[in-house]
């Protein structure tokens, strides 16, 4: 008998299914995968595992633990098998810590609070697992409030959470997606050395994520168990074809070339750019030069600065030093001069206004250059993105995520800038939807010669799409090179931690 | 629809049922009435409620239903009429104080706070001091005040949605402020805007009320539901229905709105958690 078996699970929201018959056992000290696009469902079963789906949620099906079964179970019962014997880690661990309390205190409250320590037995316990997860100075972490925290370290402190209690099975949900690709690679080390013989239950959208971690993979799509297997075999040899597409969408280093740089003029340039926040200085003398027609990737981690140098060329923040020149003209601090430059941001939905529709969201660049007669150019600019008319009446929630990005980028586009600024662009996209999106930028850039600053924190997506790539850590720009010399013979030492850190869906590798 | 939760609430939809019940009989109940609202009959002084008047009759003779439906109908429109017009001032004050920022910002915003300092019954002494007695005065007290709420309300509202995405690419887009404001600050104000209204009429029929009680508001022999519970007050040992009658008008009034405001807090909030 496995320690965690589920049945023929389904969630269902009134007549919609989210999760459909779903079945899978899972074995002490087994990792499995569960692999899926977003909307596939692998969220909502974890929750209704855990007995926290959605109160309007309908819950069917038989979910067995270590012989009990859990649905049906009251509230307290529950509870009691939660924390102590199955834990979770959450995707965003800011959202998932009480910002008010500290770090220590709450995790010495899971043991409190399930009566396994107390007073100083549980300080202690709690101060040895932050050692464990790898916190430098346990000790000062443990009264430090969230904030203090760096990304990285929270979800550090979010695993000791999980496994302070030292749990049968670990549900990590996304544990890594909001993090860099360098903090990602050593938290999914971590993960792996310390869960002893816990069984792991790892969601994630990312193949390169379940490839290196996981013994078993399970692939869900709309609701539906669609394949599942050995992660070696079912990667090599992916049965079903949805499993041989997001094989083939997932991000890989050196599977396009990338082309080389076009022999243009510059359209934008900056020289010794500062960007300070107060005290912080977030941009270093920053020295950029864009090529009319190219695309220029803007590598680093996050609170490298790219964004702030972008922001800061777009004059969405000020800069304290330097000059930006475009087009020939040196620029002052307003909006106004920047006409010609647009960008697109990395969640489509907030960038859209809820209250507005699709038409007037896209026709608002033109409107507000006086244009008047705009609706004809609006229906060809949506077909031009991959849309038609029938979008033209929606409002943003009735976009999905690649939907409302096709809609951000006709909107970008449609006043034929000469620089388009991407700033995470794909991120919050399905490894398939990402790569329409990348193929409709190149298409566009191969029609009009727009030029584009791509920021990504990920070296695979930019591999193949970019011409140039600027690599920055710490505020400052370390590396710029063609992208091919770039990937081939990396010069500093951050470029080759960005490219050594990138999961590869390759079990082979 | 707006709200999509609101259907679902009972009370709500009671209470705006019971609304528009009570606004309608202030507009007809009048006009069915043979009585007139200032007709004084001196041998029909204090008279119980009765088939000739429904109401009975107050202390110099006059038809109390009459009275009464006239008194909901000042109420109601002063409550409306003085809540749009804060609610006009109170969303561009706050939304340019917000959008802007900086200097101006802070300029308007201690304006509002130096307001705010105003006693607010002296104030209206002044007022009918100085300009004498006036129906409009009451809307002009109460819109002074009313509107420094909505302003600091819509002023944080605003702080956050200019730090939003779609904000930064209307900007880039060459939106000016007063696009900003009418096209990407206002609409998406209107949820917090229409709860704060709602919980805000009751306070203003309130203050109505209290303004024609102390006798500073609309004057004999128009009247408001807050000058009859006024002279019904004189007359409670001997003639108890003539306070009992408009008081318990005002009651259920102000309970509607409050329950409407509640409900749509409610319906507002659940479609936050679904999405």
């Amino acid at each position: 008998m496995s320690l965690l078996e589920v049945d023929g699970l389904s969630v269902v929201y009134g007549e919609k299914a989210v999760v459909d018959n779903l079945s899978f056992q899972l074995d002490r000290g087994e990792s499995l995968g569960l692999v899926g696009e977003s909307g596939a469902g692998k969220t909502q079963a974890a929750l209704a595992l855990m007995g926290l789906a959605h109160p309007a949620a309908d819950v069917r099906g038989d979910i067995r633990f270590d012989g009990q079964t859990l649905t049906g179970l009251s509230e307290r019962e529950l509870n009691r098998v939660r924390a102590t014997r199955i834990a979770m880690v959450f995707q965003d661990p800011l959202q998932a810590l009480n910002p008010y309390v500290r770090v220590g205190d709450q995790l010495a409250r899971i043991l409190i609070e399930h009566r396994l320590a107390d007073g100083r037995v549980a300080r202690d316990r709690v101060i040895a697992m932050l050692e464990r997860v790898g916190l430098a100075h346990p000790e000062r972490q443990f009264s430090a409030f969230p904030h203090e925290l760096s990304g990285g370290m929270r979800q550090r402190a979010m695993i000791a959470a999980a496994l302070v209690t030292e749990p049968d099975v670990l549900i990590a949900d996304e544990p890594t997606t909001a993090l860099d690709v360098t903090v990602q690679a050593q938290i999914l080390e971590l993960l792996e050395a310390l869960r002893d013989d816990t069984a792991l239950l790892l969601i994630t959208h990312d193949l390169g994520v379940v490839s290196g971690h996981c013994e078993r993979t399970l692939v869900m799509s709309g609701g539906q168990k669609v394949e599942e297997g050995n992660t070696r075999s079912l990667f090599l040899s992916p049965s079903h074809p949805h499993t041989q597409a997001m094989v083939d969408a997932a991000p890989r280093l050196g599977a396009v070339p990338s082309p080389p740089r076009p022999r243009t003029e510059p359209v934008l340039r900056t020289s010794e750019l500062d960007v300070d926040y107060g005290e912080h200085r977030a941009v270093q003398s920053a020295e950029l030069t864009l090529l009319k027609g190219e695309t220029l990737a803007i590598v680093g981690e996050s609170g490298s600065g790219k964004s702030s140098l972008v922001r800061a060329v777009l004059g969405l923040l000020p800069a304290s030093a330097g000059e930006v020149v475009f087009l020939g003209r040196r620029l002052g601090e307003s909006v106004a001069e920047r006409r010609g430059m647009t960008l697109v941001f990395q969640d489509p939905i907030a960038s859209l206004n809820p209250q507005m529709r699709v038409r007037d969201s896209v026709a608002e660049p033109l409107r507000a250059r006086g244009e008047a007669d705009v609706k004809q150019r609006v229906i060809d600019m949506l077909q031009r993105v991959g849309l038609d008319e029938r979008f033209l009446e929606r409002y943003p929630h009735q976009l999905s995520g690649g939907q409302a990005q096709r809609v951000a980028i006709a909107r970008a586009v449609i006043t034929s800038p000469d620089v388009l600024v991407c700033d995470e662009a794909v991120a919050a996209l399905d490894g398939r939807v990402r790569r329409q999106i990348l193929e409709l930028l190149s298409s566009l850039q191969a029609e009009t010669g727009l030029s584009i600053v791509f920021i990504s924190h990920d070296l695979a997506t930019v591999e193949g799409f970019s011409h140039r790539v600027m690599v920055m850590h710490e505020g400052r720009v370390v590396e710029v090179a063609d992208a091919a010399e770039l990937f081939a013979r990396p010069v500093h030492a951050q470029t080759r931690a960005l490219l050594a850190a990138v999961p590869s869906p390759d079990p082979a590798a | 629809m707006l709200i999509p939760g609101l259907p679902e609430h009972r009370v709500v939809r009671f209470s705006l049922g019971l609304l528009l019940v009570i606004a309608v009989a202030a507009v007809v109940g009048p006009w069915m009435s043979p009585h007139d609202y200032t007709a004084v009959n001196f041998d029909a002084l204090k008279r119980p409620p009765s088939a000739e008047h429904w109401f009975g009759t107050d202390d110099l003779g006059r038809d109390l239903f009459v009275r009464t439906m006239m008194g909901i109908r000042v109420t109601l429109i002063v409550a409306v009429v003085a809540s749009l017009v804060s609610l006009v001032i109170g969303i561009l004050y706050g939304a340019i104080a917000g959008l802007i920022g900086g200097r101006v910002d802070a300029v308007m915003m201690r304006l509002v706070d130096a307001l705010f300092a105003l006693p607010f019954v002296f104030f209206v002494i002044l007022l009918v001091v100085v300009f004498d007695n006036n129906f409009y005065l009451v809307f002009l007290a109460i819109g002074v005040v009313n509107w420094l709420d909505m302003a600091r309300i819509v002023r944080g509202q605003t702080l956050s949605l200019r730090e939003r995405e779609f904000v930064d690419a209307a900007r880039l887009a060459g939106v000016g402020t007063p696009g900003l404001i009418v096209r990407h600050i206002a609409p998406n104000l209107i949820g917090v805007v229409i709860v704060y209204l709602t919980l805000s009429v009751p306070q203003v029929i309130l203050m109505e009320s209290f303004l024609s009680f102390l006798g500073l508001g609309v004057q004999e022999p128009q009247t408001s539901l807050g000058g009859l519970v006024d002279i019904g007050v004189s007359q409670l040992e001997t003639a108890s229905w003539i306070l009992l009658i408009p008081a318990a008008a005002l009651a259920v009034i102000l309970m509607c709105f409050n329950f409407l405001g509640d409900g749509l807090r409610d319906a507002l909030d659940a479609r936050s958690r679904a999405s």
